[in-house]
């Protein structure tokens, strides 16, 4: 019991908020259902977000039988992996087929930034440290966010694990190992140690190595059926050699919370490529050093005043090597730094109405080894007015972002600087969201938000030699969404409950920053603001739980995506073969997953299904560029007992039952079947 | 709840039993044309490049005797060789009873029946660029020579001999930095240097080869990034320089190789020419940042009197349908001109049609950056 309070304690500080009655706890995640069942809390007021996100929580997250946060993210619906394979390969995220550089990645409450390409590969975020995965369309609907927060299309938020004592226990010690196929070995460490009841820390390191080498298989058959070619072969240079470190510290005060914290990231990695015809091993390397520091603070100072102020800097290192003779010898460093100080003021002006103003400030340096690189400076200052107004059933947000973006650089000739410059742009951008819950007596919500947001052209789309246009403008994404939730809790009998949730949308992309040809030869491209892209799709989510006799309890989880996803480009590269009304690339028409987890006292079984319909890997949707669909079957197994004071699981993970041989992006292959032991020791 | 939750299932139900399914050999795509054409030219192979990466480089094919046009060929000629053509097709000929199609990425020349296209065999050539044919040998240029560390990391390039009837590589020479395209000339190879690796320090020569001992004999400076290099009848060599992207622009420059001297240099920009007895068909494209788009000249120069005869080949205003015109060729008979439109590079091309006279004929699609051209027939590969 008291374990169970604590839990409940922490997840709703983690919350930022505390419940007015038990049924809106109980609502906000189906997971916690069973523990809350018998608690009462007395809380002062009710805080939640218009549109709920979509999340997984610490305990899902360890029976999904995914390595990477990437891996995670695929079980939700309206998101798109771009997966180049293997444990080192980059997997980035696509929301709602906005592209990855519209998509916003928040590391306990602060995003990650990468002004040089504007992608976060996900697949180099472990779950080892993470607690929870919630992403959302559009932003957080919630209005006491740094201004930062309101400028993306799409948000995945990562929280980080936070401590938790048991009674008097003042220090947590967890040791997981894993192993498994491509030469894995994953150790971690995690010590949690309580200094006061209101003030805590926490290291957690990890070291990853993977040889990276798993069997793939390509092959062809006659239209009888008769094999026309058949080739296996083993994946060469995607080893891994990965360590990552960590701490935290915690702090409640009386009416509020702050903490600090570090992340370092070491990695070396080999960058399998492409299998093309007679080429089945390629020799890039790249290594990555990340470094950041952080801290946040929140305090209520008055009922009507609450204040968060948050900072951070960041640095990243960047090598990336092409050592391959027959190529082109490619050395290249890249450096980041990053400076960011965001304060938001949330004013209650009525008990069901409050504004919010968050004033950021970043700074972003790029400096690269290439050949007269314009060592690019930017300065965004961003300010978002929002407010947020609840009338019975009835709740309300908008917000309002001014976005003013001064970029400076320089160009060069023979090393020498021949002219400086400084852009300023100016946006402000709005964004609304409702929902409406008709009958009080059912937690039947209809929910509907607009938004019109851009991304800035990165680094890369407009300073890298030779190919950046240093005149690109913003690439923008407008999106208008109508949806409903629905949700029932039962305490007893064979059904406890489900959750259903439909949304429709429509979204569009304008100014798509894309590469175009320039002249002849693969090298001439530059970027340019012309593509277009239309979506139009729908997203579905389910889950229910069931209780059979004899302590077996079920779960089930759906979600289901369908995406029409047109590039309007060219509309003069129309009819035969051609793009204009194609479905953009890599986008299926349908994909979906389904997770059933059942448990019985100290066992569990997971059983994890993904489906990512046929699909083109260009907006021409002939059929030589159509991509087969794909669907992975895993399944993990867990058994926890006690040793004395140690507390013990073992996980064992058998991934791509099938072994269905696929590629997820045209000729890089993905690994078959393979295998994955955790052993997890809590003291 | 329950219903909601069926009918969630069901939906689910209709959408997974879309399966994947084993790939199967692409069956060609032939389309019907134009009416049928009866001269000693039989048809051309167009080899399509495919994006860096893809592996879709591609073998089209035009029936003159049909009239009818074949897309993608090469698997279904060959459905036994895994992953089909490979990446980045770059040159493409026909010497006696082969068709070479040099695939630069797959680091390979593949070798095929002129008449079949099925695969007589391979030869592997890392980062294999541009060939040409003489006296029962084919010469092929590679970027990737021995590797020179001091002080900076530079890889010479060298040009193989490759003998045609045993289709081994019987002997290398070195050369300059990345060579791109030969040409033979009176016993003597040209071979145009570009440095394109090195930017910004680029080759300014063509390499000089003495054919019989096969090495290395002299260097003529020409001018910086050296692309293309085609000798005419009158002992001449057409060099193009692509320029350094900045300050100094595409050129094409005459050199006697007779009189070795520099003959004329013309300001044309230069993406790909065709050579059709004393006619030059030269295309080119520019990146203006004045007006931030492809600026495209379709020359035509006349190589015994050295003069530009017009300033754009097409004559009916159709040029404004082709987006990235990459390549030309001429037929040797009809003098019917093929243009090549590369579209975005990622989707799929288009060839166009022009009577001699420079009017739209037909137009078709093509596999992705339709590129180089080789002319089946009698006689008419020989040189």
């Amino acid at each position: 019991m008291r374990l169970l309070l604590v839990y409940i304690v922490s997840f709703l500080s983690v919350l930022g908020v505390c419940a007015q009655d038990t049924t809106d706890v109980y609502h906000s995640r189906l997971d916690s259902m069973q523990y809350l069942s018998n608690v009462t809390i007395f809380a002062k007021k009710l805080y939640r977000e218009v549109i709920p996100a979509q999340t997984l929580n610490g305990r899902q997250l360890e029976r999904l039988n995914s390595h990477s946060v990437a891996d995670a993210i695929r079980y939700f619906a309206g998101v798109q992996i771009k997966d180049y394979g293997g444990v080192g390969g980059i997997k980035t995220i696509d929301i709602r087929s906005m592209g990855t550089n519209h998509l916003g990645v928040y590391y306990d409450g602060i995003q990650l930034g990468n002004p040089q390409n504007g992608q976060i590969d996900l697949g180099r975020f472990s779950l080892d440290n993470i607690d929870e995965i919630s992403i959302y369309n559009g932003q957080k609907s919630e209005i006491f966010q740094p201004a930062r927060d309101f400028g993306s299309a799409g948000s995945v938020y990562l929280r980080t694990r936070r401590p938790k004592f048991e009674g008097d226990k003042c220090d947590n010690l967890n040791v997981t190992m894993r192993m498994g196929s491509f030469g894995l070995a994953n150790p971690s460490l995690r010590w949690e140690h309580r200094f006061t009841q209101n003030v805590s820390m926490l290291i957690n390191t990890e070291y990853t190595y993977a040889t990276g080498q798993y069997h793939f298989r390509y092959r062809k058959r006659f239209s009888d059926g008769t094999p026309a070619w058949d080739t296996t072969a083993v994946r060469k240079n995607g080893d891994l050699n990965a360590w990552r470190i960590e701490g935290a510290l915690f702090g409640y005060l009386p009416e509020g919370k702050w903490n600090a914290k570090f992340y370092y990231y070491d990695s070396e990695r080999g960058i399998p490529g492409a299998i093309v015809n007679n080429v089945w091993f390629n020799a890039q390397r790249q290594w990555d050093r990340n470094f950041f520091l952080q801290g946040s603070y929140q305090n209520q100072f008055t009922k009507r005043y609450e204040l968060m102020v948050n900072a951070k800097y960041a640095h990243d290192y960047l090598r990336y090597l092409n050592p391959d003779t027959t190529l082109m010898y490619i050395d290249n460093t890249f450096r980041q730094d990053e400076l960011y100080i965001s304060t938001a003021n949330k004013y209650t002006i009525l008990r069901n109405w409050d504004v919010n103003l968050s004033v950021d400030y970043k700074w972003n340096y790029l400096n690269a080894n290439l050949t007269n690189f314009s060592y690019p400076t930017r300065h965004t200052l961003l300010t978002a007015l929002a407010t947020a107004y609840t009338l019975g059933g009835f709740k309300a947000q908008a917000s309002l972002l001014y976005s003013m973006v001064n970029d400076r650089y320089s160009a060069r000739n023979a090393g020498e600087v021949i002219a400086k410059f400084s852009k300023y742009l100016n946006k402000v951008t709005p964004a609304v969201f409702l929902s409406y819950k008709p009958i009080a007596r059912y937690d039947f919500n209809l929910r509907a938000f607009y938004k019109r947001i851009f991304r800035m052209p990165t680094f890369n789309d407009l300073y890298y030699t030779d190919i950046g246009n240093s005149n690109l403008r913003p690439e923008y994404a407008t999106q208008y969404n109508v949806g409903f939730h629905y949700q029932l809790y039962r305490e007893r009998g064979f059904w406890r409950g489900f959750r259903i949730t439909a949304d429709a949308y429509y979204n569009h992309v304008d100014d798509k920053i894309i590469a175009v040809p320039r002249g002849r030869g693969v090298y001439r491209w530059m970027m340019m603001n012309i593509g277009k892209v239309k979506i139009r799709g729908i997203d579905l989510t389910a889950r229910t739980r069931m209780a059979f006799p004899a302590d077996v309890n079920v779960d089930v989880n759906l979600s289901y995506t369908y995406q029409k996803a047109q590039d309007y480009s060219d509309p003069t590269n129309n009819g035969d073969g051609g793009t204009y009304k194609g479905q953009i690339a890599y986008i299926p028409w349908h994909s979906g997953s389904v997770v059933v987890h059942g448990s019985w006292r100290a066992f569990d079984l997971n059983y994890s299904f993904i489906y990512v319909g046929e699909r083109y890997h260009v907006s021409a949707n002939i059929p030589a560029n159509h991509e087969q669909p794909w669907y992975t079957h895993d399944l993990s197994a867990s058994y926890k007992w006690q040793m004395g004071a140690v507390n013990m699981k073992v996980t064992a993970e058998v991934n791509n039952l099938l072994n269905q041989y696929y590629d997820v992006i045209n000729n890089y292959p993905m690994p078959g079947r393979n295998y994955r032991l955790t052993l997890k020791f809590d003291i | 709840m329950k219903p909601l939750l069926y009918i969630l299932l069901s939906l689910m139900l209709i959408v997974l039993p879309s399966c994947r399914e084993e790939d199967v050999i692409f069956i060609p795509e032939e389309v019907e044309i134009t009416t049928p054409q009866f001269t000693s030219v039989q048809g051309f192979y167009l080899l399509n490049e495919g994006n860096m990466g893809s592996n879709k480089a591609s073998l089209d094919y035009y029936n003159f005797r049909t009239g009818r046009y074949t897309r993608n060929i090469f698997g279904f000629a060959n459905p036994n060789v895994p992953k089909e053509m490979g990446d980045v097709g770059n040159d493409m000929g026909i010497y006696g009873s082969k068709l070479y199609a040099v695939i630069n990425c797959s680091n390979k020349i593949d070798v095929l029946d002129k008449m079949t296209v099925k695969k007589i065999g391979q030869i592997n050539i890392p980062n294999c660029r541009f060939i040409k044919f003489y006296g029962g040998y084919a010469y092929v240029t590679s970027y990737a020579g021995p590797v020179v560390i001091t002080p900076d990391y530079k890889q010479r390039g060298y040009v193989a001999k490759i003998d045609t009837a045993t289709l081994q590589v019987v002997d290398t020479c070195l050369v300059g930095f990345q060579p791109d395209e030969l040409d033979i000339v009176n016993g003597k190879i040209y071979v145009a240097n570009s440095g394109g690796y090195m930017v910004p320090n680029y080759e300014n020569t063509i390499s000089v080869i003495d054919i019989d001992t096969f090495t290395e004999e002299s260097r003529i400076e020409i001018a910086i990034n050296l692309q293309c290099c085609k000798a005419d009848q009158h002992g001449n060599l057409w060099i193009s320089s692509r320029g350094d992207y900045y300050e100094n622009q595409s050129r094409l420059y005459v050199y006697d190789t007779r009189h070795q001297r520099l003959l004329k240099t013309f300001d044309n920009n230069v993406s790909s020419m065709w050579l059709d007895g004393d006619s030059l068909y030269v295309i080119g494209v520019q990146f203006s940042y004045v007006t931030m788009n492809n600026q495209v000249s379709y020359a035509l120069i006349n190589t015994a009197t050295l003069e530009q005869v017009s300033d754009c080949f097409i004559t009916d205003g159709t040029e404004k349908d082709i987006s990235m015109p990459y390549s030309v060729a001429v037929n040797p008979i009809t003098k019917e001109i093929y243009l090549c439109d590369a579209k975005d590079y990622v989707s799929p091309g288009r060839l166009f049609c022009y009577s001699p006279q420079g009017v739209k004929q037909w137009e078709v699609r093509t596999g992705d950056i339709p590129a180089h051209f080789a002319f089946l027939g009698d006689n008419i590969n020989e040189k």
